[in-house]
């Protein structure tokens, strides 16, 4: 038989405001533990919430990007539950009017574009973290993300396979990056995503019954844990048992999902207005202004990569990955107006680098300007495109100018005729056997003899000229 | 000398004339707290030290030139729920009887700021839970006209330090009644402000929708003087209005000719004594004398108040009462086997009867299927009450009722029927439902006992309720009876 899948996605950002969402404290990451903190954020006896306007701004800025509605009035609710981790023991969030709704992500999966429902986007705070003593003698809590901002985006359950759950989670990391109100890290806790999931036959309209997946903390684990639940609900149907609705959790070291909680198990959380913060009131102008600040998204960017700079669709998908790479791209066309020849260097040689150093294009020394001019050294000739490579390789290492570069390590090309007629024979001194191929017509000598001329210059030497004196002489 | 029996405004004229020292006036108070909380049990801690160094302090700036400010160097009382940085602050609860907390409320600061010498912090119903203090997981505090009873709630402690000239005002809470009726019971000026007039930062929750800090003081001018010093915005509590603070000592001794007085016939119908009913009754006709224009109310959605009270004020509470686990602060369960059992242990050996009983109410009337039916139907009658009161102000400026149905109660008559108990609140609780600002001052006497009068304002209109309540005070001069424990004399001083 034929199952379809259903999903949703339930996916918690941690925006990128310098402080908490109801204090002052900074939010940054990997601090000691518990120096980030304050009355207001441990929930001191007698504190109070002051909502950090900031926030607000980046939660509308996350409903704009995802083509939500903004409400013009929402409003704060508790949600209460008792863990260590929650001092307050209820986690201000919005229940049932949030900062912006009803919006959509268009993804595009094997060729064909399909437009995925985005129910909300609300305004939430973060609880501490737990870590457990290695003997399992005791724990111990960092309040120091206690009161970080999150945003919780809940997608419509529009997505019809594994993959693609992890496109639109893709799509939509990049976007929140692009709208830079997250880094989105999912390695750092920055983006976590839960998953609720069901199967039914083919054709059929009522939904099956789902579980709730938790607990997928890499991209590899979200699409992981779909694909064994996926298995493990049609596996369930075709020995004719029924799916439980209940709480799983991805086990990532076992690769397997693990039941938290069944449905009767289910917190009752006792949602309630916070009475200690007002509604917020959102005017269209403040929505309007917001507006005018959203970059241009990814996708956008990526078609007109296409269009624009004649781009292939996989350069333009790469190119368009993070924003950061893109303006790189972009500003180094500017200067080299070759887009393809740019869009190589940076696909290859740059990303090549970036990847071997695990480091970011934010972190990189070589400059758009510098690698524009790399490029104009190698078509004016002053070097070749291998020796290119090697100045490339210094430029990332040191970020210098790759002028100086050529420079100071003497990697000019060899264009004298005299000197590399000298080279040239020396190669055909030693090379008889190629020589009298190439004689006898055999074309593909000739490129092993360049080579060795190549090898004699360390690369220097202009090819076409050695093409040149080298077919003189073996005429 | 004794100088503990003064007003603040009588005393700050002493000081700023340099006839007394703070520290004279401070040390005074400390020899009557000597004297009588042996009776009283006002306190649960006594700031000797720290109250005699701050003293001072302000009598040193006083004698380098500083010009005292009306507060400057005046002792008072905080309720202990309210925050004051590294003292003491228990909210009467064991689960936080080591408590000190790392900062200071808002009022606090600006009492300190302003030269307020603090002596020390009032008992009160655990978590201001409760109308006697008996309530209170410490002691219970007794009423300074007889010590057999109750002195009301939950800022029975406060209410009572100030009867007894333990301090020269204090600061209460009010929830449901906390100020108002503690202050009938005992005969002092009790003001609950406009909800949003004072700030809430540094008050321990109970309920926050109905929470709000005020003064009990001496008399009505002295409540004039503590509101111009705690009322106004403060960017730490986004439920704090930045409306315009007037000086309200304006109001103090000013004419009512003219002003109309709602009284509301349903708050003469309800379960009311009669004694309390005729003294309330004829404060109505005094201040007719003395030129208010009676108008007569219906309200008819009063009597809704306070079951829906009762709904609300426990559903927030179960939620601001959830984290008080023993883990960061407070008590904690030290013989527990693991981490669930010290949470159980802890919570069940920290709180008193009173708070289990609001949180099980509360978490019952949030839970999902009841919500609907519980706390969201108290919302509404929460807005029909609260235009019950829009409707009467438009004919009238001050609406004048009993402020508690009885005088005093004997300590132990009610405490095992919470619903006998919770009956107290019932004139207070609309008000406070509505957010209304409302004083409660002395009114008369029934059989040597306080009676309270309760005068009602528009939204942030406390100056006319000071008018009223003012020119009712110059009247009747009860502010110059005083308890003399057991018994009660007119007219001396
Ligand atoms: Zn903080």
């Amino acid at each position: 038989m034929s199952y379809e899948v259903v999903i949703g996605l339930e996916v918690h950002v941690e925006l990128l405001t310098k402080s908490k969402i109801f204090c002052s404290c900074p939010t940054s990451f990997g601090d000691e533990p518990n120096t980030n903190v304050c009355p207001v954020c441990l929930g001191l006896p007698g504190v109070l919430p002051v909502i950090n306007k900031r926030a607000v701004e980046f939660a509308i800025l996350s409903g704009l990007a995802l083509n939500c509605k903004v409400n013009p009035r929402s409003k704060f609710d508790r949600k209460n539950y008792f863990y260590p981790d929650l001092p307050k023991a209820y986690q201000i969030s919005q229940y049932d009017m949030p900062v912006a709704e009803d919006g959509y992500l268009n993804i595009k999966v094997n060729g064909e574009t399909k437009c995925i429902g985005i129910t909300r986007v609300h305004l939430e705070e973060d609880a501490g973290k737990l870590i457990h003593a290695e003997n399992g003698d005791y724990s111990l809590i960092d309040y120091n993300r206690t009161g970080v901002p999150l945003v919780e985006i809940v997608s419509e359950p529009d997505l019809r396979s594994h993959e693609e759950a992890r496109v639109f989670l893709e799509n939509l990391k990049r976007i929140l990056q692009y709208t830079q109100v997250s880094d989105c890290k999912m390695e750092e806790g920055s983006l976590r995503c839960d998953a609720n999931i069901s199967v039914r036959l083919k054709g059929k309209k009522e939904l099956g019954t789902k579980t709730e997946l938790k607990n997928m903390n890499s991209f590899k684990a979200v699409q992981k844990g779909l694909e064994y639940e996926i298995k493990r609900q049609i596996d369930s149907l075709e020995k004719g048992e029924r799916i439980s609705q209940e709480t799983l959790r991805w086990d990532e070291g076992r690769g397997l999902t693990v039941s938290m909680r069944s449905k009767e198990q289910a917190h009752d959380y006792r949602y309630f207005p916070d009475p200690d913060l007002m509604p917020l009131e959102v005017q269209q102008e403040w929505v309007e202004k917001l507006k005018g600040l959203l970059p241009e998204m990814p996708l956008q960017k990526k078609e007109r990569y296409i269009t624009q700079y004649g781009l292939p669709e996989y350069d333009a998908e790469v190119l368009t990955f993070s924003m950061d790479m893109a303006d790189f791209f972009e500003d180094c066309v500017k200067e080299y107006p070759e887009p393809k020849v740019v869009s190589n260097w940076v696909m290859g040689e740059l990303m090549g680098f970036l990847n071997a150093e695990r480091i970011d294009i934010t972190e990189t020394k070589v400059t758009p300007l510098n690698l524009a001019k790399l490029l104009h050294l190698i078509d004016k000739g002053t070097i070749s495109g291998k020796i290119g490579k090697t100045v490339f390789e210094e430029m990332f290492k040191s970020g210098e100018d790759p002028e100086a570069i050529v420079e100071e390590k003497g990697l000019l090309q060899i264009s004298d005729t005299k000197e590399l007629e000298k080279i040239v024979d020396e190669v055909i001194k030693i090379n008889p056997g190629p020589v009298e191929d190439l004689k006898s017509g055999k074309k593909k000598a000739m490129g092993f003899l360049v080579g060795q001329v190549m090898k004699q210059t360390k690369g220097k030497a202009n090819p076409q000229i050695v093409n040149k004196i080298l077919r003189n002489r073996l005429k | 000398m004794k100088y503990f029996g003064l007003k603040v405004h009588e005393a700050h004229k002493l000081i700023k004339d340099r006839e007394i020292s703070s520290e004279q006036l401070t040390k005074s108070i400390m020899d009557r707290i000597e004297d009588v909380e042996g009776i009283v049990h006002g306190y649960v801690t006594v700031t000797k030290e720290y109250a005699l160094k701050k003293a001072r302090e302000m009598d040193k700036k006083i004698a380098e030139g500083e010009e005292p400010g009306p507060l400057s160097g005046i002792p008072c009382a905080i309720k202990d729920n309210i925050c004051t940085k590294d003292i003491l602050t228990t909210c009467s609860s064991k689960i936080l009887k080591n408590f000190k907390p790392p900062y200071s409320a808002t009022v606090y600061q600006k009492l300190e700021e302003q030269g307020c010498i603090m002596i020390g912090k009032t008992n009160m119903d655990e978590f201001a839970m409760g109308s006697s203090t008996e309530n209170s997981g410490f002691f219970t505090t007794r009423n300074p006209w007889d010590p057999a009873r109750v002195p009301g709630g939950s800022s029975g402690g406060s209410s009572a330090v100030v009867a007894a000239d333990e301090a020269l005002f204090a600061l209460g809470s009010d929830t449901g009644g906390s100020i108002r009726q503690p202050a009938s019971f005992c005969g002092v000026v009790g003001f609950k402000p406009t909800y949003g007039r004072v700030s809430r930062y540094g008050l321990i929750a109970f309920a926050s929708s109905l929470d709000q800090i005020g003064p009990i003081t001496k008399d009505v001018r002295d409540c004039a003087l503590i509101l111009n010093a705690i009322c106004g915005h403060d960017p730490m509590d986004s439920t704090s209005v930045s409306a315009d603070v007037p000086d309200f000592t304006r109001f103090v001794d000013k004419d009512i000719k003219g002003i109309k007085l709602g009284v509301p016939k349903e708050y003469y119908t309800m379960q009311i004594d009669d004694s309390v009913k005729k003294e309330t009754g004829e404060a109505v006709t005094n201040l007719a004398n003395i030129g208010a224009e009676k108008v007569e109310l219906e309200m008819p959605y009063t009597a809704y108040a306070l079951p829906a009270y009762y709904l609300i004020n426990p559903a927030e509470a179960s939620s601001n009462l959830a984290r008080y686990d023993g883990i960061r602060y407070g008590f904690t369960y030290e013989d527990a086997e693991n981490l669930l059992e010290a949470y159980k242990k802890t919570r069940s050996s920290g709180f008193g009867p009173e708070v289990k009983r609001r949180i099980m109410l509360g978490t019952y009337a949030l839970s999902s299927g009841y919500y609907e039916d519980y706390y969201l139907k108290a919302q509404k009658v929460r807005s029909l009450i609260a235009r019950d009161f829009d409707q009467a102000f438009k004919n009238c400026d001050v609406i004048v009722t009993p402020t508690a149905p009885t005088v005093s109660f004997r300590t132990g008559e009610k405490i095992d029927d919470p619903l006998m108990m919770y009956l107290n609140d019932i004139f207070t609780v609309p008000v406070s439902m509505a957010g209304l600002p409302a004083v409660s001052i002395p009114c008369g006497f029934v059989n040597g006992l306080p009676v309270g009068l309760q005068i009602i304002g528009k939204p942030f209109d406390e100056g006319t309720i000071i008018k009223v309540a003012s020119a009712f005070e110059r009247m009747l001069a009860l502010d110059k009876v005083k308890p003399l424990f057991g018994s009660y004399v007119r007219g001396g001083a």
